[in-house]
């Protein structure tokens, strides 16, 4: 897009002042050259969130920012329920509490190398990936129900994980203010046979070697040293999520008028946050948060059981787990005052800097790790949040690269068994249920993820960390 | 003028991160029909499903946009919770309400080597209306 359409506030910071029916400005945190690369829509959709009523300083697009429903991926938007303020199913997306997790395996890449293959083997055949794979758990009406109250802690309780994997996730473990009565019938039907599967399209399980370390001390406190070998899972709520979304957008579109909401575009649909269709949403929502919190502890499970038969006696702790399609009831600061904020992230990653309430004493004062995921074959990230990121964009980051070309474009462009080879000859080992489906994930038709990450470390939105680079990659 | 010559069919268009799905045919009906096998292709090769299992579909919504949102929806929740994908349709539509049969078979991971599963149909890019020749467009992005 023009650059020229924006107020550049700094290097990174390009604002677009309040027009027409906008209430608050709209930032985009890139560089030149990645703002020059975004498409138009993106500017279209931030603009339109931040007509929405309530809304609190601006609307803010992380440096992955990318066409996406209603908001854009990568957008951030915060509302004050005394002021009006709405919630947004197309705000949090489909897949609610998609995530990223990583695990630290103990193990360097030269006590990995002889078993690469093995380890490969036994992940593709243990971990459920693709359309139509099914987990070994069938959840009943009452383990369906203590799911989306429990989440990660739930699957804690039927044997799946470490008491201390429970710190090392955003909310404990557990999302509170579920209400799994406002869960409908059909996203429990979508559910009963999924939990503890990967799913497909961009997500993943990734066994990843430290390649760099930018912050030493960050980096000590997060267990990474280079050639350390972790193991990092994408994927979230499954088809509970996506039906959940469904049905809200759907309901939310065809009420916004009896709320008096104008809606620029359908997905945006929303509701006042106080009203009985934002509290239903919410309720839902957040055992969705639960369902995708669940479903990374079990395959965190499987994945650990998985690696135990080649490396016996091995332990895998875990670093953190991070979602980034949500939206969160946060304290912000807003004019010197403390205000309690419903913040949307819809593929944007929660950033909280040091000496936040919220983080585990480990992390009390380097702040949370942030996990960015890369895409198939190429490098992902491990940040830390800034105390700046609080004023900068309530304390959020990018989430992933984002497409740069087309699925369409990218399975004319690329054949999935070609790049399984060129992968391998870089050492890179792929397993797939589906070669179309590795077509549509080349590594060329995202984003460089290093640029990206390079932008949300100069905008002070998180600090460099490390760089990871796979090894093995279970593609869903 | 009614332009029956025109063979209905389908076909995707861009959509930065995923992908859009449009039928177009001499009658609303027939697009509803095309935007769907145009999702099954999304999927897998259309030619590897067979219409071996048949079910019923209802739906309805207060306009023919979120029509074919809800109908998509319900094929995707059908898809999903059942394990099927379907590559015939037969769509009657009486003002707000759809009621239809899709004929499909079960997920074979060995034979249809399904690329993606589809998460939702959403109402961007969401167009339901009748070209200059009659022929009605029914198309919105499916996220994946």
């Amino acid at each position: 897009m023009d650059t020229r359409q924006f107020i550049q506030r700094d290097e990174t910071c390009w604002e677009i002042q309040p027009k027409g029916p906008m209430r608050v400005p709209a930032v985009i945190y890139a560089d030149a050259q990645l703002l020059e690369a975004m498409d138009q829509k993106v500017y279209e959709q931030l603009t339109n969130v931040a007509t929405l009523p309530g809304i609190v300083e601006a609307a803010y697009a992380m440096p992955d920012a990318h066409w996406g429903y209603g908001f854009p991926i990568g957008g951030v938007a915060a509302f004050d329920p005394d002021q009006g303020g709405v919630v947004s199913a197309g705000g949090v997306g489909f897949d609610i509490s998609c995530g990223v997790r990583t695990l630290h395996t103990g193990l360097t890449m030269d006590q990995l190398q002889p078993h690469k293959q093995a380890l490969a083997d036994v992940l593709y055949r243990t971990v459920p990936a693709g359309v139509g794979s099914k987990g070994r758990i069938h959840l009943n009406h009452e383990n369906m129900h203590g799911m989306l109250i429990g989440g990660a802690k739930w699957a804690l309780e039927q044997g799946f994980g470490e008491e201390q994997d429970m710190e090392r996730i955003e909310e404990h473990g557990c999302m509170a203010g579920a209400e799994p009565h406002y869960v409908s019938a059909k996203a429990r039907e979508r559910q009963k046979d999924e939990m503890g599967t990967l799913g497909s399209g961009n997500h993943y399980l990734e066994v990843q070697r430290v390649a760099e370390i930018f912050d030493r001390d960050a980096a000590k406190t997060f267990g990474l040293r280079v050639d350390d070998v972790v193991i990092t899972i994408h994927c979230g709520s499954r088809g509970l999520g996506h039906q959940i979304g469904t049905e809200f957008l759907k309901e939310m579109a065809m009420s916004a008028a009896q709320y008096n909401i104008v809606l620029p575009d359908r997905e945006l649909a929303c509701a006042p946050l106080n009203s009985p269709l934002g509290k239903k949403y919410l309720g839902a929502m957040r055992a969705a948060i639960n369902c995708a919190l669940a479903n990374r502890q079990i395959i965190t499970h499987i994945a650990r059981q998985a690696v135990a038969t080649v490396f016996p006696g091995i332990h895998l702790g875990l670093l953190y787990d991070v979602s980034h399609n949500t939206c969160k009831v946060e304290q912000h600061t807003i004019d010197g005052h403390k205000k309690e904020l419903y913040v949307h992230r819809k593929g944007a990653t929660r950033a909280f800097g040091p000496g936040h309430p919220d983080l585990p004493p480990a992390f009390k004062e380097v702040g949370q790790p942030v996990l960015i995921g890369g895409s198939m074959g190429t490098s992902s990230y491990v940040l830390c949040g800034t105390k700046e990121s609080e004023q900068r964009s309530f304390s959020s980051a990018c989430h992933g690269a984002g497409r740069a070309m087309s699925r369409t474009q990218a399975s004319k462009h690329w054949q999935g068994r070609t790049l399984v080879d060129q992968l391998a000859a870089r050492g890179i080992i792929i397993r797939s249920p589906s070669m179309r489906g590795v077509a549509e994930e080349a590594p060329e038709a995202y984003k460089d993820v290093s640029i990206v990450v390079d932008v949300a470390d100069r905008a002070g939105l998180a600090r460099k960390v490390a760089k990871l680079e796979p090894v093995i990659c279970i593609k869903g | 003028m009614k332009n029956k010559s025109i063979t209905p069919r389908w076909e995707h268009f861009e959509h930065e991160a995923d992908i859009g799905i449009r039928g177009i045919a001499p009658t609303l009906e027939q697009a509803f029909e095309q935007a769907a096998i145009a999702m099954t292709a999304t999927v897998t090769h259309l030619d590897s499903v067979s219409t071996s299992k048949v079910i019923s579909i209802y739906c309805e919504a207060p306009d023919t946009e979120l029509l074919l949102v809800s109908w998509l929806n319900e094929l995707i929740y059908e898809m999903s919770a059942q394990g099927v994908l379907f590559n015939r349709f037969e769509v009657v539509i009486d003002d707000d309400t759809l009621s239809a049969m899709a004929y499909g078979e079960a997920v074979d991971r060995q034979k249809h080597h399904p690329a993606v599963e589809i998460k939702g149909a959403t109402f961007t890019e969401l167009r339901v209306y009748q070209q200059a020749d009659d022929t009605w467009v029914a198309q919105c992005v499916i996220d994946v």
